[in-house]
């Protein structure tokens, strides 16, 4: 099968890789540029586990395809922390004990941290809709509120 | 032999406070690796291909094509794997047959549900493989099938297993029969206990199969060398279990197979047990490549085990001033294309939470053309309990007696007999009860349409077999090796937490972790709200082991005798001011010197915990209903439960969070919806429709903690009660709400309209 070749920038790295046509981006992520921290719950854009941003987008990795990622500038759960530092989201998870399992924490901190970009100062109710397309099974999603609405807070310096 | 420890009341340091959860950074930055994540040089990806029938015998398969295909190595079918005699083991609450395990993993005389694995291959990529199983020729002869399982227990309907007749049924039936089971409990003389009754409600109610829902779908990697011996990494709730059920299947010695347990995306029951990986170390053998088997959802769906759909008769008889006299019920539970539902649970738990006489509870366990049952999160209790607190519910109304104080006359307390067998020790079910009344939630007002309920839980909770050692490193810092999975309630932290508080050291000194099958003796499956209590008792064990080790070594180096030396605040010292006396060593100073005083400490535990404490929960819930377009939504959600001891309550609170909103999901929504032709019609996040965080409120926590006398910190267990109560709850509450009880779970929007339309249609 003839594979395409693709130059994209992911978390701010010039990469390129080859994929086969129908292969989406999540694919290509996780088995060609072995970044694994983005996850596959559903193959069909229901369950918000793949979420990364392309081009300031919040989107379902698995429903666009590798091809599409052709100078695009893809942002990853490997980029959100600096270094040691975490990203005030990702430490307001681990405190608020919003993480069980973690299979759709990565997708979440993605999703979450577009919503405080767009709106530094949400509501409960406006973090409930932004994150209804990511699936949570163990939390009760009360926690994941509770930590985004904190880290919210935090990053407004309030 | 079983071992427990005694509750000790002591001033706690470390236990009830909320550290950071070891798993926590490397979840947060992508780092963690689930079942998926993991990769070996030269691996081939494995794909299964699925019966498009819901029943039908196989006259034959034809995999050359497939194998012609350039890029495929290897192709298994039923002629791959042995034929298994009956043999039973447990898995969790459950018991499995392996007879049934190898026809479920992999289809022999007939495909018994859509979705059931006809054959699997292993190629280069993941196209290729989708292209070989397009190659592979299948011919069915399909047979009448059956979905429901009323229709099932019907003498003519048609049958997935000629050979079974109905077990606990005297004398043996003449027949074969759907109905692979029959039980019976009950105590007392249950006509006499209806005719002192001055009130008798009895009901019948539906519920459909729901899944665990986990996020992550089952993935495993295998690796088999040509010496004879495996490696697996797989996505599971029980490493040991899976490594005996791959060997069982496979033909293998024990030892020969390693499992590394992954990082899992969620089980919820689901992950107890086997699917892919057999086929995955098969394929393996037979292309001498590692092998990678990834489901997709709607294998997950289709293939894996949702929880029983059932049928629920129930009869409860009471006095005028609230005594309930009798209690009977009657429970069908759809088991899946194998026997082995959670009836046998269900029908326990159906009255568990009351004192009662006179009781009579019959479970029949019955096959259908649908995918095996799995666990589930108190696997049957939500069902039996759905009709039976319905029923309590309306019997408090007809009585004009409050639901709490109604429950309260008849509750379980220490010393009730149970009508399964044993007498309950000491349980908070009381306390569950009167913490909910005296919660703000349960006298707020409510507007119109607007409707509260209550209902509550008993689950056993379980101890069972565990390992774990505790090694000393020569900074003074320690490594925990678990035997027992962390399903990812956070249970690596409350063990490390229990270990610190033993030890008297800072928390973060411990390292958790659960290591491969070849590091521990065999450690039962994350089920049954095992873990902290059994895993905890094991850890405790070993942490006192330690002490006693470091107690001796401190009275060798400081030449004084053993009884003079405390441990105390993670130092030894004097024991007091009569012994002799000696300068204090701290656990670094002490570990540096474990080379020249006799070698590195350890303590291990290889023990069979016994003592479980049964869990109780009390929940309140509001609901709004939208008369004109039937839907439910949940206002308000109040969880009360006896956890014994909360290790760490944070963790605990997540349990009872997020078990509630399973239970809400299996109440409003959830379900498997068939076709006629007995294909599944929702295998998908789309369809199947599981709570999303704008469905919801906060759910607000209660912890009470009776502990249980039989572990050293109290511990119960807390992860499956809080998924038994919501079901009923919310079905009480849309009665209070809107004056309709819904007999047929999901209480979805066309199912509430209905039954306004039909109470509407009635009044005309």
């Amino acid at each position: 099968m003839t594979r395409n070749h693709v130059s994209t920038t992911v978390n701010g790295d010039q990469v390129e890789f080859l994929c086969e046509t129908q292969q989406t981006l999540l694919e290509a992520l996780r088995d060609e540029l072995q970044l694994t921290g983005t996850k596959e719950g559903c193959g069909t854009g229901d369950c918000g586990a793949c979420s990364v941003m392309v081009d300031g987008r919040l989107v379902c990795s698995c429903l666009m395809l590798a091809v599409e990622a052709e100078g695009k500038a893809i942002e990853t759960i490997e980029g959100m922390a600096k270094g040691e530092k975490l990203h005030p989201l990702q430490k307001k998870f681990i405190e608020h004990a919003a993480l069980q399992c973690g299979i759709c924490t990565p997708g979440i901190l993605i999703a979450a941290r577009s919503l405080l970009t767009r709106n530094p100062d949400p509501t409960e109710s406006e973090v409930r809709f932004w994150l209804a397309g990511n699936l949570c099974r163990c939390t009760g999603y009360h926690k994941i509120i509770d930590a985004v609405l904190d880290a919210a807070r935090e990053m407004r310096g309030a | 032999m079983s071992t427990m420890l005694k509750y000790q009341q002591k001033d706690l340091k470390i236990v009830g406070t909320r550290p950071l959860r070891p798993d926590g950074v490397d979840k947060v930055t992508g780092r963690a690796r689930f079942g998926a994540d993991y990769k070996l040089p030269g691996q081939l990806i494995g794909k299964v291909l699925r019966s498009p029938h819901a029943h039908a015998r196989i006259k034959s398969i034809d995999v050359s094509a497939a194998l012609a295909l350039p890029g495929v190595k290897a192709v298994v079918t039923r002629d791959d794997f042995a034929e298994m005699p009956d043999e039973m083991a447990a898995v969790g609450e459950l018991m499995i047959n392996f007879r049934d395990v190898t026809r479920n993993m992999m289809a022999r005389e007939k495909v018994l549900y859509d979705g059931h694995p006809v054959a699997a291959v292993a190629a280069v990529s993941e196209s290729v493989a989708r292209a070989a199983l397009a190659l592979i020729k299948v011919e069915y002869e399909v047979l009448p099938h059956v979905i429901d399982v009323v229709e099932a227990m019907q003498p003519g309907a048609p049958l997935l297993n000629e050979n079974q007749y109905t077990a606990g049924v005297k004398p043996k039936p003449e027949r074969a029969s759907n109905v692979a089971k029959r039980l019976e409990f009950g105590c007392g003389d249950i006509a006499a206990g209806f005719k002192q009754a001055d009130v008798i409600i009895e009901r019948e109610f539906n519920t459909k199969p729901v899944h665990q829902g986990y996020i992550e779908p089952q993935a495993c990697l295998a690796s088999y060398s040509a010496d004879g011996q495996a490696d697996l990494w797989t996505s599971t709730q029980g490493h040991f279990v899976f490594r005996a059920q791959c060997a069982k299947v496979l033909q293998m010695e024990v030892s020969k197979i390693r499992v590394t347990p992954t990082e899992i995306g969620g089980g919820f029951g689901g992950k107890n047990n086997i699917y892919n990986e057999a086929l995955a170390i098969a394929l393996s053998r037979k292309s001498n490549h590692p092998v990678k088997m990834v489901m997709t959802r709607e294998e997950v769906f289709r293939g894996t085990g949702p929880t029983p759909g059932a049928n629920v008769k129930v009869k409860l008889g009471a006095t005028r001033d609230g005594k309930i006299t009798a209690a009977e019920a009657e429970l069908n539970f759809q088991a899946g294309a194998f026997p082995g539902s959670p009836v046998n649970q269900a029908s326990m738990c159906a009255f568990t939470r009351y004192d009662l006489a006179n009781v009579r509870v019959v479970g029949n366990d019955v096959v259908v053309n649908r995918p095996k049952v799995a666990a589930y999160r108190a696997p049957g209790a939500p069902i039996a309990v759905y009709g039976v607190e319905s029923v309590i519910d309306e019997m408090a109304k007809k009585l004009g007696i409050d639901p709490i104080e109604f429950r309260l006359k008849n509750a379980a307390k220490e010393g009730t007999q149970t009508y399964y067998g044993p007498k309950l020790g000491v349980i908070g079910y009381i306390q569950t009860l009167e913490a909910a009344r005296a919660h703000p939630h349960y006298s707020a007002p409510l507007g119109p349409n607007q409707g509260r309920g209550v209902a509550t839980g008993f689950w056993f909770n379980i101890g069972n077999e565990t390992t774990c050692s505790l090694n000393l490193q020569e900074d003074g810092t320690l490594t925990l090796n678990l035997g027992t999975i962390d399903v990812a309630g956070g249970s690596r932290a409350a063990m490390a937490m229990m270990v610190a508080e033993e030890l008297g050291i800072e928390f973060e000194r411990v390292r958790p972790f659960v290591g491969d099958t070849s590091t521990l003796g065999f450690n039962f499956l994350t089920a049954g709200s095992r873990s902290t209590f059994a895993s905890g008792m094991a850890c405790v064990i070993a942490a006192r082991q330690v002490i006693e080790k470091l107690r001796a070594r401190v009275a060798k180096i400081r030449e004084v005798p053993l009884e003079a030396v405390a441990w105390k605040d993670g130092r030894a010292e004097p024991a007091d001011a009569s012994v002799a006396q000696f300068a204090p060593m701290t656990l670094p100073e002490i570990a540096r010197m474990a080379g020249k005083t006799g070698g590195t400490v350890a303590g291990h535990a290889e023990i069979n915990a016994q003592g479980a404490g049964p869990g109780f929960g009390t929940h309140i819930v509001d609901v709004e209903v939208d008369k004109q377009t039937g839907a439910v939504n949940i206002l308000r959600y109040t969880v009360v439960q006896d956890v014994g001891k909360a290790i760490h309550p944070a963790y605990v609170e997540g349990q009872l969070q997020g078990g509630a909103v399973q239970g809400i999901g299996w109440a409003l929504n959830e379900e498997y919806v068939y076709g006629d032709d007995g294909v599944l019609q929702n295998p998908g996040f789309l369809d199947y429709r599981i709570p999303v965080a704008s469905d919801l409120p906060r759910i607000d926590t209660v912890i009470v903690e009776v502990p249980n006398p039989n572990h050293p910190y109290g511990v119960r267990g807390c992860g499956e009660v809080p998924i038994i109560s919501p079901m009923a709850a919310i079905a009480n509450a849309i009665e209070n709400a809107i004056g309709l009880r819904l007999y047929q779970q999901p209480f979805s929007p066309p199912r509430v309209l209905k039954a306004i339309s039909d109470a509407a249609a009635a009044k005309r």
